[in-house]
């Protein structure tokens, strides 16, 4: 079953930003699934909409099979969100802020109780209950929001960047509460603009850039894209079709004529696919290595990474 | 969501606006009795001894029943603007829209917490003023049903100011510039019998003479206006402002961009 599927889906802001230009997504039900891309990408837009934060412009969304549209109060109750911004009453106490949580739910305060001091405990809050919420550090904060979104027991967890201001030794504690919360069956979509968090957890990606979706399958197929290297050959002479036909262990793209887009493939090395050229009497005059898309988007990313 | 489940939500919603008010008694509670008592003193006691009975109750009675709606109608009003204004500047208002509740829910969570404080401070109002008067009730439905009414009218009045609202400012222009002025000339201090013919039609423009004159009469037993026209007037405005406020939370109106 698809927890989320997402079609053609279009916003545009008041100010005339169009944030989202057609963004479809499938994620399945159990999936771990990281949405990544640069600040301004459209993340946060995408999960406003989803949760109910956000009118959409145009396209369908779907939750659990249940249309945005038709039934969004059906909708809500699969969802539990984190989002980017912390946004509780920063004067409310700990415990309060997950029972009230539970309360908009329609769960029984008795159970919330217990729930919430499960859960507190679980994020190592039950300490702070008492505690307003503005006296938490940045780090405790983000457990609280987690806290809150998983009082209802979601379907369906959707984080928000939920490490960014996190320390680093915090920040692997959340990823192995993550994983177990996924692992007990909750389907989980978090977005980052870290590409090690989304390596080291998810199991299924998509990468969205200017309000659309350039990428989106496997982790494990994207990070053999991105290994995958490429390289851009100029020839002396045009290269005939027969030759071009009989090179093995790649992928090749004519760009022109005398020009060759070559990417490796089956753990080739350049040194056999030259060998192969040489062989044709086929003379090499340049060859520079030529970055993919993704690795651009990926260089972005990671600036984006190391201005924090 | 389930009846159920929407009396939890709605019990929630409640509980957190009664207890914030209650949490901060000093702000929310006490200043509206303190200017109340003023009145009484300055107004009631040391000034009416000298005005003639009006309708054979003294000037002290006269005026209690507007002093007290004036408390229920500033309370109610400030309650809610202020509450859900808050709740969007710093966005927990996402908790109540993120979950499921149907949004006349939400309204009616944080219309019942104007309500409370707005029945709270009107009583301890009531309460006091027996310290300078005796108190003549007579007809107990006219009393609850217009204190009831007109906290239920200048909450949602309260909600859509904080709909509105881009900014704190945007907070207390309605108060200062509309409620405050068509509260004071809503004859809380004067029967628009004695005013002159122009003024007394310009009276029956303003909504709050009929909510105070109807909330009077409860009391007292007469009025400058017709009770029924007074009681239809509140049950109209409630249902438009309802119906304004029910629409702007589906729209998303200053809610969601
Ligand atoms: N409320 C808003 N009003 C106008 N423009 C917005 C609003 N929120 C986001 N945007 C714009 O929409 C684009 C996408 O933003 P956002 O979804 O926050 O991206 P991300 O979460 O990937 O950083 C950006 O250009 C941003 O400036
Ligand atoms: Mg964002």
């Amino acid at each position: 079953m698809e927890a989320l599927s997402i079609q053609n889906l279009k916003k545009t802001y008041a100010t005339g930003v169009q944030a989202l230009q057609g963004v479809s997504l499938s994620v399945l039900e159990g999936d771990f699934f990281a949405l990544l891309g640069p600040n301004g990408a459209g993340k946060t837009t995408i999960i406003g909409i989803v949760t109910g934060l956000v009118n959409k412009t145009a396209g369908t969304v779907r939750i659990f099979g249940d249309d945005l549209d038709v039934a969004p109060e059906r909708t809500r109750v699969h969802i539990g969100v984190v989002p980017q911004e912390f946004n509780f009453n920063i004067f409310e106490k700990v415990e309060n802020i997950v029972v009230s949580q539970a309360g908009y739910y329609g769960i029984p305060r008795a159970q919330a109780m217990r729930d919430a001091e499960v859960l507190l405990k679980q994020l190592g809050l039950w300490e702070k209950r008492d505690a307003q919420s503005r006296m938490l550090s940045g780090g405790m904060k983000r457990r609280l929001m987690i806290a809150r979104a998983l009082i209802h027991r979601p379907r369906l967890l959707i984080l928000d960047e939920p490490t960014a201001g996190v320390d680093i030794e915090l920040r692997r504690g959340m990823w192995e509460f993550l994983a177990k919360i996924n692992n007990e069956g909750v389907t989980i979509i978090l977005t980052t603009h870290y590409l090690e968090e989304a390596e080291q957890l998810c199991k299924n990606v998509a990468i969205i850039n200017k309000g659309e979706i350039i990428e989106h399958g496997s982790m494990r197929e994207l990070l053999s894209t991105l290994e995958n290297e490429s390289f851009l050959f100029y020839l002396k002479d045009p290269i005939s079709d027969v030759v071009l036909g009989a090179l093995q262990h790649c992928d090749i793209h004519q760009v022109d004529p005398t020009t060759l887009e070559v990417t490796l493939k089956d753990g080739a090395r350049l040194n056999d696919f030259i060998v192969q050229l040489a062989r044709a009497d086929v003379t090499i005059q340049s060859m520079r290595n030529k970055s993919n898309r993704l690795e651009e988007i990926f260089l972005s990313l990671i600036s984006g990474d190391t201005r924090e | 969501m389930e009846s159920r489940k929407i009396f939890i939500a709605f019990s929630t919603m409640v509980r957190n606006e009664v207890s914030r008010f209650l949490r901060i008694w000093m702000q929310t509670l006490i200043p509206p009795v303190i200017t109340t008592v003023l009145y009484y003193v300055i107004f009631g006691s040391f000034i009416g001894s000298q005005i003639a009975p009006i309708h054979g109750f003294s000037y002290m009675q006269f005026i209690v029943p507007g002093l007290v709606m004036m408390a229920v109608i500033t309370s109610s009003f400030s309650n809610v603007v202020g509450s859900f204004y808050f709740s969007k500047f710093q966005r927990s208002i996402e908790e109540l829209l993120v979950s499921p509740m149907p949004f006349w829910v939400l309204i009616a969570g944080y219309i019942t917490g104007g309500v409370v404080r707005g029945l709270l401070v009107g009583t301890i109002t009531l309460l006091v003023s027996l310290f300078f008067t005796h108190l003549v009730v007579s007809n107990i439905f006219f009393v609850l049903s217009f204190i009831l009414l007109t906290a239920i009218l200048f909450s949602l009045a309260g909600l859509l100011n904080g709909l509105y609202a881009k900014n704190f400012d945007g907070i207390s222009i309605f108060p200062t510039f509309v409620l405050t002025p068509l509260t004071y000339l809503g004859g809380i201090f004067y029967s628009i019998a004695a005013l002159p013919p122009f003024w007394q039609s310009m009276s029956k423009l303003n909504p709050i003479l009929y909510m105070i004159n109807g909330f009077r009469y409860g009391f007292l037993g007469f009025s400058d206006v017709s009770v029924a026209v007074s009681f239809w007037i509140l049950v109209v405005c409630i249902s438009v402002l309802f119906g304004i406020n029910w629409h702007l939370f589906r729209k998303g109106y200053g809610l969601r961009s």
